[in-house]
């Protein structure tokens, strides 16, 4: 192990090296090219024995990534938000094609407004797609997620690709430091790239991806790609005390931060959730029972471990860093129907938005939070969704707003 | 690769590699492209397919070909070439496959995707100088989904979102010479009713490496209105009318393989086909008429 101090983006180029990933098409977006750039240096220096194609869009570089994991190669490659969107008619396509491929999605929100910093609704768009999703909270985790992502899909269960999430500027471009695996163990724990059943080569005749006629064929096909994804749980579950017993790290589908003897528990994915952990601890302190559930594994969606770690608890207040317009948090819906039914499930599941385009959520926020959702609990009432956002916060918008009024009247041309 | 001489239409292969039965309407004229195309470039060939009608060629779980077929989507059959053939190569650069386990990587496109959606994935492709052949059975319209307008469709024609007296108001789209300006290794025209001018120049496309253009007219019945025993005499006309010229670009230099001498009146071709009837009927439209005249014209009296 070698530890050194990486970037969310240089610790996701690190994870395709020591994959020995063999093909990389790419295209740039911010805040993710960085990784492509790692990438290509080391491939010109000879560092790394892979070959990169620079496609003319996201919708193209997800078509050679699938087309190459056809013909039977080890592919990465990465995107972001915009570029995300760009693909995903190819997102779909490809996970219908079960072909294993890793991709990097570096969050950030979507237009318009146009953005570059963070939120979840690019990668949640991708939800239904197929791809597995992984999400990660650190750089550390972002290195070794790339290696599970791998091992996971290629596993002859699955057969599906994954999708790695890391935030936009709070871990792309945030140093930590990484423990790197040595390449041997990285070796050992992935296996050379098995093409499967299907390539593409001459004397061995395939077609793939063809058309269906009617419901009954479509549904099968279709059908037979979710189960793959829910066999995805225990092949993760697996890979997970393997790499766990590798390298002293685990990765459960969940993360449980002093949830246990919690009675409010915090749901909330990627890295912003490092800052919950936080309040958890300063409202710990300060006696109150607070803790926090990250769901690492998104899709597969872990709904038994989920209504294990959370029934019996007193109430849940989900923090969703996305916005589906007209419904509210994804991630609270997802939890919900989760819990719904359950004996034992709390009978307060508070939704909060925050953090939409790398907007801050501050500790005062999460004690504001736990303090609401444990007197909902008390009250019996759940309280209707909140968006997190000060006064301040909208002193300042209405400020942007006079500018924009007053700049506007000047354009008004005289009579 | 050497380049199998096609001295006549003897020399031409009589081992037909294309199944029988596909989901193709009767009389396609891209089909009968796919078929002569197919006999030259052989079962090591991987076809990369974008929507269209073709798409309908491999219907689980049968197909008609005898190597791969991999379906992609509408805009980026040329990315799909792509990542299968940089597979490819990785491959055989590992020692996992042989030289002998190589394929003809081909894009199979109508002018859909060919001449609109796909064009920034095809124009990229060649600037990559992508080892690969594009296909294109060019229609001239929307094909699958019942004849729409599309960037290739001819001006004067009726369709089914031009369906007014004087039908399309533009003119069909250059995409040979598109092509040509991005400098490919190889670009022609071709039309099934000119099956030795056809082998020969995808066996010439076959020899070289780099991208490389097949684009053929696909004359249509069920879009363009004649009856399917017509599609050949169909593919005679546009050549003998010089609406279709045959040629190719080779060493960057365009050259005509057939100059129509001397060349039919356009009407000759435009009359048997439905798609131009409101032209003739019920009183003719001289303008338009004299307008696909003049076009043609104009353009051979440029190459002459």
């Amino acid at each position: 192990m070698t530890r050194t101090l990486l970037t969310g983006n240089g610790a996701a180029a690190w994870g395709a090296r020591l994959a020995r990933a063999d093909y990389l098409p790419a295209f740039p977006i911010t805040p993710q090219t960085e990784i492509i750039e790692t990438l290509a240096r080391w491939i010109d220096m000879g560092e790394m024995d892979c070959r990169m194609a620079t496609l003319e869009s996201e919708h193209s570089m997800i078509t050679a990534a699938g087309a190459a994991a056809a013909t039977g190669v080890r592919v990465f490659t990465a995107t972001s938000s915009q570029g995300l969107l760009y693909g995903m008619e190819m997102l779909y396509t490809v996970a219908g094609w079960r072909v294993p491929l890793v991709m990097i999605n570096v969050s950030r929100g979507l237009a318009a407004p146009i953005t570059l910093e963070t939120d979840h609704n690019d990668i949640l768009a991708a939800r239904d797609s197929g791809f597995l999703q992984l999400h990660c909270a650190t750089c550390q985790e972002v290195v070794d997620a790339v290696l599970l992502a791998y091992r996971l899909a290629e596993d002859p269960a699955v057969r599906l690709p994954v999708i790695v999430n890391l935030d936009g500027f709070h871990l792309s471009f945030t140093r930590e430091p990484v423990e790197l695996p040595d390449g041997d163990l990285a070796d050992r724990f992935l296996p050379t790239f098995d093409p499967g059943p299907g390539e593409i080569r001459a004397g061995k005749p395939t077609s793939q991806a063809v058309a269906v006629l009617g419901g009954g064929p479509y549904s099968y096909f279709r059908y037979e790609c979710h189960l793959a994804a829910l066999a995805a749980l225990e092949v993760h579950r697996r890979n997970v005390d393997e790499y766990a017993g590798l390298t002293g790290r685990r990765y459960d589908a969940l993360e449980c931060y002093r949830a246990d003897d919690a009675e409010v528990v915090f749901v909330m994915l990627g890295s912003f959730a490092t800052k919950a952990k936080a309040a958890v601890d300063q409202l710990r302190q300060a006696g109150r029972p607070v803790g926090l559930v990250r769901p690492r594994l998104l899709r597969p969606f872990p709904e038994a471990d989920l209504r294990r770690a959370l029934a019996g608890k007193v109430a849940v207040a989900v923090i969703d860093q996305n916005l589906s317009i007209g419904k509210g948090g994804v991630l609270h819906g997802e939890i919900s129907g989760a819990l719904h039914g359950v004996s034992g499930a709390p009978p307060v599941i508070a939704s909060f938005i925050g953090g939409l385009g790398g907007r801050d959520i501050t500790a005062e926020e999460f004690f504001e939070i736990a303090g609401q959702t444990a007197r909902a609990a008390e009250s019996g009432q759940v309280p209707p969704p909140r968006l997190l956002y000060t006064l301040h916060e909208l002193a300042e918008m209405r400020k942007l707003q006079a500018i924009a009024h007053v700049e506007r009247q000047e354009e008004v041309p005289g009579p | 690769m050497k380049e199998p001489m096609y001295k006549s239409a003897r020399d031409l292969p009589s081992a037909h590699l294309l199944g029988a039965g596909t989901a193709m309407c009767a009389g396609c004229g891209g089909l009968e492209v796919v078929r002569e195309a197919y006999d030259v470039l052989g079962e090591n060939t991987v076809f990369v397919n974008a929507a269209g009608c073709m798409t309908l060629m491999s219907v689980y779980p049968f197909t008609p070909f005898r190597g791969s077929w991999l379906y992609t989507a509408m805009a980026s059959a040329p990315a799909g070439a792509q990542g299968v053939r940089d597979a490819l190569d990785i491959r055989r650069a590992k020692g996992e496959l042989e030289a002998g386990d190589d394929l003809e990587v081909v894009v199979l496109t109508g002018d859909g995707a060919g001449y609109g959606m796909g064009l920034s994935a095809t124009s990229a492709a060649i600037d990559r100088g992508l080892d690969f052949l594009y296909l294109c059975y060019d229609n001239e319209g929307y094909g699958n989904t019942g004849q729409q307008t599309s960037p290739a469709t001819p001006h004067g024609a009726r369709t089914a979102t031009d369906g007014a007296l004087a039908g399309v108001a533009g003119e069909k789209k250059d995409l040979f010479g598109i092509w040509v300006a991005n400098r490919p290794t190889y670009a022609a025209t071709v039309v099934g009713s000119e099956p030795l001018d056809l082998a020969r120049k995808v066996a010439r496309a076959k020899s070289r490496s780099g991208p490389r253009l097949i684009l053929a007219l696909a004359p249509c019945p069920t879009g363009w209105g004649f009856e399917p025993s017509e599609t050949v005499a169909i593919g005679h006309l546009a050549v003998r009318t010089g609406i279709w010229p045959l040629k190719e670009y080779v060493d960057g230099r365009v050259e005509h393989t057939r100059r129509p001498h001397p060349r039919l009146p356009v009407t000759d071709y435009l009359k048997t086909q439905a798609r131009f009837a409101h032209l003739f009927e019920p009183e003719p439209n001289e303008q338009v008429l004299a307008e696909i005249q003049a076009s043609v014209d104009a353009y051979w009296d440029a190459v002459e």
